[in-house]
């Protein structure tokens, strides 16, 4: 066993899932995104001491606020939109609908966070 | 619409790990969206009338533990501090953990397909998710 797919770097770079690949792929990073984060944050949360708040002091920085709740609401909403297809299976038809309609949602939620979030950070 | 149905029963199909996670995973975020909105309802309720934050607010909705509204403007912290709320965020410390690794476990299988490097992984991930499990559950009923 191992490895064998065949397929190379560049042949799987040029592959064309559009919408559903695109969600696959976020819904991957978002995840690892969070679980990363997740863990170093309980860890920093249990160690405390100097350590410790400069590890929860990076959280507090825009920059990343930006990008955890990007990893946050991206994989709650897709993974909202699994669920119900995964669960009722005769909606599997509407896939590629629900993916606009997903994008509907985030992007005026995200827009709206990052907007707030970088207002914070230029002082209110 | 003319396709047959494919549907199988649950003896046919096999109830197998693999199946049950798959279903606990879906189940689990459903589980997770009912914590996140008793704890932004919790707070909507107990910081009404403090001119709280709004973030401060999410970041409470995403784990409610009193470390999270410590450094806000809240005069009164002991009833965001007791033991229900407490309980609420281990009981969603868990499931998260739970799904998350169950997650970590999925995408590595993408990359390690030999038996013995799926085995190591499993064996990785359970040790890494019980202590994970210990030391959140230790970090909210100690703050």
């Amino acid at each position: 066993m191992g490895l064998n797919r065949n397929v190379s770097l560049a042949s799987a770079l040029r592959y064309k899932g559009q919408g559903p690949m695109l969600t696959y792929i976020l819904h991957r990073i978002g995840g690892l995104g969070m679980a990363i984060f997740i863990t170093v944050h309980i860890l920093a949360s249990f160690a405390g001491g100097k350590s410790g708040v400069f590890v929860n002091s990076i959280y507090e920085n825009w920059v990343f606020q930006i990008f955890i709740f990007f990893c946050v609401l991206f994989h709650a909403i897709n993974g909202l939109r699994i669920t119900i297809v995964d669960l009722w299976p005769r909606l599997i038809e509407y896939q590629r609908e629900a993916i606009w309609v997903e994008w509907a949602v985030f992007v005026p939620l995200y827009g709206f966070a990052v907007y707030v979030i970088i207002r914070t950070a230029m002082g209110g | 619409m003319a396709a047959k149905p494919r549907n199988l029963s649950l003896s046919e199909r096999g109830l197998n790990f693999e199946m049950v996670m798959w279903i606990f995973t879906r189940l689990s975020a459903l589980a997770m969206y009912g914590f996140i909105l008793f704890g932004l309802i919790g707070a909507l309720i107990m910081g009404a009338r403090t001119q709280m934050n709004f973030a401060d607010i999410m970041r409470w909705a995403f784990m409610p533990n009193v470390t999270h509204v410590q450094n806000t403007n809240l005069q009164d912290i002991a009833q965001w501090a007791t033991p229900f709320w407490k309980l609420v965020g281990s009981g969603l410390l868990l499931v998260a953990t739970a799904h998350g690794v169950h997650g970590l476990v999925v995408i590595a299988d993408d990359y390690l397909v030999t038996p013995r490097a799926r085995q190591i992984v499993r064996i990785i991930s359970i040790v890494f998710m019980v202590s994970m499990m210990a030391i959140g559950a230790y970090v909210i009923w100690t703050s």
